[in-house]
């Protein structure tokens, strides 16, 4: 099946053709490089050819330097491995050691700062030192993201620019000059493949910034121009609590990496009437599967089992099962599972439910809550109570229980509008359980729902979840 | 409150909120044929819980499985007394 490559297109010559067109950009909140000059630099303080074949960890505290030594070290280097924020030092130990690391690339902090490793350290920077540029970057980097598991060590994911990059043949009208953002921070899949459509579409990029709220980033994406933007349903909620949202007026609104519910499109089409919304199917190991653009929960049915596209789907045992030339090659380090089946198939470990002509995502299979025997989706309980006009978000996990192991309970965070109109929250608390009781199963229905003033969102954009 | 009239009002709410309709509550109802499934049971437990910080069934000691009413009113009665 392996089909004849034409010769490799390293980042750089993909982002900068030949004499890109002034305008063109990337920023963050603090420093803004234009592509025009990063053509003609770098941003590394090491001379290149002396990166040849290393294999290289970033570890980087901001993603303005994380993107250019990115551009800079495809073709170089034989490995390049994105260090998400925050990872764990004995977890940062673990992924170098699994990754033969013998370089670190660094703009100061980041996950592996203050850490006595053997390796050389180079750093990198948001200015562009103007220089010759290495004419080979033939050298087939290896991308390796790791994944964003709650616990344990982290998988490493390895892709090419190839695999990140793919036929994303999602039909976006792709304007001439697309300025894209992300909630996601760019060493996540969600964040890079952002990063890598807006750099290889000549395109430019805001990133966000996890030390700003939610308004501040939303007021500098519009400011910034932002045309294209992307994140998370969670993203995408706090979004709308930030009541920010006219700052910016996107043409095109992506949503991914989490189970997308009717409400929070139906919200974001009010929020921004004119703009394309479009909600993913994306992970680190299957790579970006499809696109709904239709406006409603769910995926086609019609997408299951069609042959002849670059991506073939399969619903077994209740899981999304992918295949595509975006998979992610294999896993690296002494992960003795296989990341895919011998068929070539990613088990996503999303379940699937067919509801009429459509398939709805209803959680992850080890979130699964098991009453008495009787399986409840959480993700499935939250769409019917986020569909309550009051209801920004919910969490609905199991308590445990001597009778039936588990029960089914709720958390919700009620729009501050809702709030300041002094309804009792009594009201509002039986008006979603009435809510849940006409849409699902008694043993679906929470047996204690909690107002709280807010929910935590990992770092990686989705809902945290304590599976227990 | 009386932990018997608590418990009373819980099973005769919860009993309400399922579509549930339960006999003349007296002590040697048997739980399994109140109306009240387990479920019921268990939404019974948890508001008990939370109401009186009480949960015998889940506690370390060894308690038998209430199989009337009246074992599960006593239950709780002997939980307060050593809580």
């Amino acid at each position: 099946m392996q089909q004849q490559q034409p010769s490799r297109r390293s980042l750089r010559s993909l982002i900068a053709p030949e004499d890109p067109p002034p305008g063109r950009f990337i920023a963050d909140a603090h420093a803004r490089v234009s592509i025009h000059d990063f053509a003609r630099g770098n941003n590394l303080d090491a001379n290149l050819e002396s990166l040849r074949g290393r294999c290289v960890l970033i570890s980087t505290a901001r993603q303005l330097p994380t993107a250019l030594a990115l551009a800079e070290l495809d073709g170089i280097a034989r490995r390049m491995i994105l260090c998400t924020p925050g990872l764990a030092p004995s977890h940062v130990a673990s992924v170098m050691a699994d990754a033969g690391v013998d370089t670190i690339v660094t703009d100061g902090p980041g996950a592996a700062r203050n850490l006595g490793y053997n390796a050389r350290v180079v750093t990198c920077n948001d200015r562009i030192v103007a220089g010759a540029q290495p004419s080979d970057r033939s050298v087939e980097t290896e991308w390796v993201l790791l994944t964003s598991g709650t616990t344990g060590r982290p998988k490493m994911a390895v892709h090419t620019l190839q695999s990140l990059i793919g036929p994303l043949s999602d039909g976006v009208a792709v304007q001439k000059a697309p300025v894209w953002s992300t909630f996601y921070d760019i060493r996540r899949y969600g964040g890079l493949t952002i990063l890598l459509r807006a750099l290889a579409g000549g395109g430019s990029m805001v990133f966000s910034d996890a030390e700003e709220t939610v308004a501040a980033f939303l007021a500098r994406a519009g400011a910034g121009g932002v045309t294209h933007i992307s994140g998370t349903p969670s993203h995408w909620r706090r979004a709308l609590m930030s009541g920010a949202t006219a700052n910016m007026s996107p043409g095109y609104v992506r949503l991914s990496g989490e189970a997308c519910d009717q409400a929070i499109l139906d919200k974001l089409r009010q929020a921004f009437p004119s703009a394309n919304l479009a909600h993913a199917f994306a992970s680190t190991e299957a790579g970006v599967a499809f696109d709904v653009r239709d406006g409603q929960a769910g995926f086609p049915a019609s997408l299951i089992d069609r042959d002849g596209g670059d991506v073939t789907l399969r619903v077994e045992d209740g899981s999304l099962r992918i295949r595509s030339s975006r998979v992610a090659m294999r896993y690296l380090g002494d992960h003795t599972r296989p990341l895919a089946d011998a068929a070539g198939f990613v088990d996503t470990g999303d379940m699937v439910e067919l509801r009429a002509d459509r398939y709805h995502f209803v959680g992850r299979r080890e979130g699964i809550i098991n009453v008495g025997g009787r399986k409840v989706h959480p993700e499935a309980v939250e769409a019917v109570i986020n569909q309550h006009p009051a209801v920004r978000m919910s969490r609905v996990s199991g308590r445990t229980s001597p009778i039936t192991g588990a029960i089914v309970v709720a958390e919700m965070v009620v729009a501050p509008s809702h709030l300041a109109r002094g309804d009792s929250s009594a009201t509002l608390r039986s008006e979603v359980l009435r809510l849940c009781q006409e849409r699902l199963a008694s043993h679906e229905v929470p047996v204690t729902l909690r107002q709280v003033p807010s929910l935590d969102i990992a770092a990686s954009g989705k809902l945290v979840r304590n599976h227990a | 409150m009386l932990i018997r009239t608590v418990i009373m009002e819980r099973v005769a709410m919860v009993a309400e909120q399922q579509g549930k309709h339960l006999p003349p509550l007296t002590d040697d109802l048997r739980l399994l044929d109140s109306g009240l499934d387990s479920l019921c049971i268990a939404i019974i437990v948890a508001n008990l819980d939370d109401e009186l910080g009480l949960d015998p069934l889940s506690s370390d000691e060894q308690v038998d499985f209430p199989v009337t009413l009246g074992d599960f009113i006593r239950l709780y009665e002997n939980a307060t007394a050593t809580a």
